[in-house]
């Protein structure tokens, strides 16, 4: 018989090493997340797919699946905490969406869509954040940074360059370029490595591309982040 | 430079486990890491740069500018504060002339606040060059910025400046029975190592950090592992505020610390130890590097240990400022040459710690416990304290009493008894188990020490009537935003709206629904951060918020809403800009009609 976990009393089936975010994709079931990709390693940071697990909160998509674990993923509470944390993130950066080429195909403008977001309800912080738009090809707008780490972990086991880490301390967090200069001109990033395309947010940007798809016509202007996640994650896990 | 840089890297064999004691050695040489030592360092250790810039950019201790040659740090926690801290550095700041967080002109000095060193019983405390210095005063501050002024040499200092006392004012049953180097092993020897881990497993010893896990079978799970590389760590990262025990556990103390250490690695099967030592116990390296030496000689360190076959080492490592360390997990991120940032769990560090081997990390009174356990049995030690906690906990206490210091009782001691103890009246409330703890209030102190009702890793700091308990939540949030490792959304941005929220209240511009605001944003962080800081950050405004309601809705406008800053401050810039000043230019915060 395999082994299974319950998700909001759906009886699931998981293979040992999967993690919950594991099992719960596989089985089209949606858990709202922004630093996961079934892709990369799991960082548990953004704690947007905190689930309760027999009572405890976790991150689901860092704790492994164990034969019979009750797990709550929908409730009133973690919608709500879950919101709370996506409110965070907008007031750490600087996040206009109107203005962003990136609107409609933004997966933290899909969480919050997703969410019922209608405000940010926090203090912002108006961040002193830099952009370099010094590569040919590729922008950073460390404004609309959430700190998923996908870059950085796309360059390390994707593109095998380490072109990007995270540096600072708590609130002083920021990410930086392996050059020299610190700067992406003088970095090994090319447009064609995966970590010029995996950033959620309009953080990392391939120039002169922006404005192809009309704004309403793009992927969160159509459809729920959920649909969308599960099409792409659910496809990959097959 | 190159040539140091290089006679650096060579000491530490161009370790990239070792990047910390090489950034410290570089930063103490040349007050700063400059962007060519860290080019100098990619290529000699074959790490990335980034690794070595965010190691800089997280510790405290590290910098990428230059600090002065006298680099001065003052304790910020609130014993310091109550010792009269923020008159003497606005002192210091304008002896020196200095601003706070800045260098001098002429590179010279720089001052800045650091979070508590460890010398609450001695203080106000600070750290030149990170070094301890206790017992400021105007007169000695008088004298230390002549000294600086003159260039005088620290080792030129008079010492008493540097004089770090014990304190031990109530010795218990650890405390007064120390074991001799070497008795311990030879007593698990004897016994064997079944029989010596089912002594410790009777003794009912738990982790003295605070967590309480069980020390026999966090030693036993980490023996079963398939994998036979283990390591033993001693988590001397002692950074709750208002917390020194391993501070004089390692000053007078340090053999039978080892010897746990060593006892340890002989029941795990591990060969290699580290001591994390927080920075700012720079003070006592050298002399436990000593005592190490003198166990080596003695045989009870090294190669065939005891003639017994085993063979172990313990590598003493520095911390460089981050309180976040003192979780397991970052501690052994840092000893790997990282930021410290906790990992996520499971696997735990007995199946996966340092290097990802088996590694049982313990604090150091659990280590000084366990030693002597090995030698009198666990029925010694259990027949001490309650059920559900046994044997004694050694305190660190500070704050408003006569006798600040250290102090041992036996699980299930009444708190009453312990303010009668250190001479305390008066008393307003206590902080237990630091920041992270809790705070009770006068009609608590019939409350016990024990895991099951007040458990502590050690801090005991008290407060009398005098002392406003806003003033005291304010340091501690500042405390816990400061020393957020950023890795988390809820933790890295919770910490400081937590901040920001709590400031707003306690200067005044809170109006209704902010307390319920603030306690909201309490339980979320509290509820969703990764670790044990995050969940722990919002103890402060909780456990105040439930006792004294009072104190926070005083400090409320008596309207429906109040802007969450001062108005008129803000209109500056454009008073300057229109070169304005008339009564029109400014705003009352609130208007008339309104109130």
């Amino acid at each position: 018989m395999s082994q299974t976990i319950t998700i909001d009393g759906q009886e699931i089936p998981y293979e040992e090493g999967q993690t919950i975010m594991d099992a719960a994709i596989a089985a089209n079931i949606y858990i709202p997340h922004l630093c996961h990709n079934p892709e990369y390693e799991p960082h548990g940071s953004c704690k947007l797919c905190t689930v309760k697990v027999n009572g405890r909160n976790c991150s689901a998509c860092t704790f492994p699946a164990m034969q019979g674990q009750d797990i709550i993923n929908h409730s009133d509470d973690l919608e709500h905490d879950r919101k709370r944390i996506t409110q965070m993130l907008f007031v750490e950066g600087n996040h206009f969406c109107p203005a962003c080429e990136k609107t409609g195909n933004c997966q933290l403008q899909g969480i919050a869509y997703y969410l019922d977001m209608h405000d940010n309800h926090f203090p912002h912080f108006f961040a002193n954040r830099e952009m370099d738009a010094s590569h040919p090809d590729i922008l950073i707008d460390h404004n609309r940074c959430i700190f998923c780490n996908l870059c950085v972990r796309a360059s390390q086991e994707k593109d095998h360059k380490n072109v990007f880490a995270i540096s600072g301390r708590g609130i002083n967090k920021c990410l930086i370029i392996n050059s020299k200069s610190g700067k992406l001109k003088d970095s090994e990033l090319d447009i064609n490595d995966c970590a010029a395309h995996i950033c959620p947010t309009g953080a990392i940007l391939i120039k002169r591309t922006g404005y192809q798809v009309p704004i309403g016509q793009r992927t969160y202007d159509q459809h729920k982040i959920d649909e969308i996640s599960l099409a792409k994650e659910h496809k990959h896990h097959d | 430079m190159q040539a140091f840089i290089q006679s650096v890297i060579d000491k530490y064999e161009a370790s990239p486990v070792r990047l910390l004691p090489i950034l410290r050695d570089i930063q103490a040489e040349y007050q700063h890491i400059s962007g060519t030592t860290v080019e100098q360092l990619t290529t000699a250790l074959n790490i990335p740069r980034t690794q070595i810039i965010s190691v800089i950019e997280f510790y405290s201790f590290l910098h990428a500018t230059p600090t002065g040659q006298y680099d001065l740090l003052i304790s910020d926690s609130i014993t310091d504060h109550m010792l009269g801290k923020q008159d003497l550095m606005a002192y210091f700041a304008s002896q020196l002339k200095v601003t706070i967080g800045e260098t001098r002109a002429d590179g010279l000095v720089s001052l800045n606040n650091t979070s508590c060193s460890g010398m609450c019983d001695q203080g106000p405390a600070g750290l030149v060059n990170g070094h301890a210095l206790t017992r400021l005063d105007r007169p000695r501050i008088d004298a230390i910025v002549a000294l600086i002024n003159q260039q005088v040499p620290l080792t030129q200092w008079p010492t008493e400046f540097f004089t770090v006392d014990d304190n031990i004012y109530l010795a218990g049953l650890l405390l007064k029975n120390p074991v001799t180097p070497g008795e311990a092993l030879k007593a698990r020897y004897q016994k064997g190592l079944a029989e010596t881990l089912k002594e410790i497993e009777m003794s009912g010893l738990r982790g003295r950090g605070g967590a309480g896990f069980k020390t026999a079978l966090k030693w036993r799970f980490c023996s079963e592992e398939a994998e036979t590389e283990r390591y033993v760590v001693c988590n001397a990262d002692e950074g709750e505020p208002g917390t020194f025990k391993d501070r004089v556990l390692l000053n007078t103390y340090a053999h039978q610390v080892f010897e746990g250490m060593t006892l340890c690695a002989s029941i795990i099967g591990a060969e290699q130890g580290f001591l994390y030592l927080r920075g700012e116990y720079l003070h006592l390296y050298n002399k436990l590097q000593n005592i190490l030496l003198e166990r080596r000689e003695a045989g009870l360190l090294g190669h065939n240990i005891l003639a017994q076959g085993l063979n172990f080492d313990i590598e003493i490592r520095l911390g460089c400022g981050a309180y976040i360390c003192g979780e397991e997990s970052a501690l052994i991120e840092s000893l790997e040459g990282k930021r410290g940032i906790p990992r996520n769990r499971p696997p735990y560090p007995v199946s996966q710690g340092f290097l990802n081997k088996p590694t049982v990390v313990n604090n150091v009174e659990t280590f000084f416990a366990a030693s002597k356990i090995a030698v009198t049995g666990g029925q010694w030690f259990a027949s001490v304290g309650t059920e559900q906690s046994q044997g004694t906990k050694i305190l660190s206490i500070s704050g408003d009493c006569n006798k600040p210091g250290i102090y041992e009782y036996p699980f299930g001691t009444p708190i009453i008894q312990v303010l009668q103890d250190c001479g305390a009246a008066d008393v307003l409330g206590i902080q237990i188990g630091g920041p992270s703890g809790t705070f009770i209030g006068q009609d608590e102190f019939q409350r016990t020490l024990a895991f099951e009702d007040l458990a502590t890793g050690g801090s005991f700091i008290i407060f009398n009537q005098t002392r406003n308990i806003l003033d005291i939540v304010k340091n501690f949030t500042h405390f816990f935003a400061h020393e957020s490792c950023g890795f988390c959304t809820p933790c890295r941005v919770g910490t400081s709206l937590l901040k920001k929220q709590l400031d707003k209240i306690v200067d005044g511009y809170g109006s209704a629904g902010d307390v319920a605001a603030l306690e909201e944003l309490c339980q979320l962080v509290k509820n969703n951060s990764h670790c044990g800081l995050g969940q722990t950050a919002a103890n402060p405004i909780l456990s105040t918020l439930q006792r004294y309601p009072e104190n926070y809705a005083q400090q409320l406008k008596d309207i429906s809403y109040e802007p969450g800053f001062d108005l008129d401050a803000s209109l500056e810039t454009a008073r300057r800009l229109a070169k304005r000043n008339d009564a029109g230019a400014h705003l009352a915060q609130v208007e008339d009609n309104q109130v």
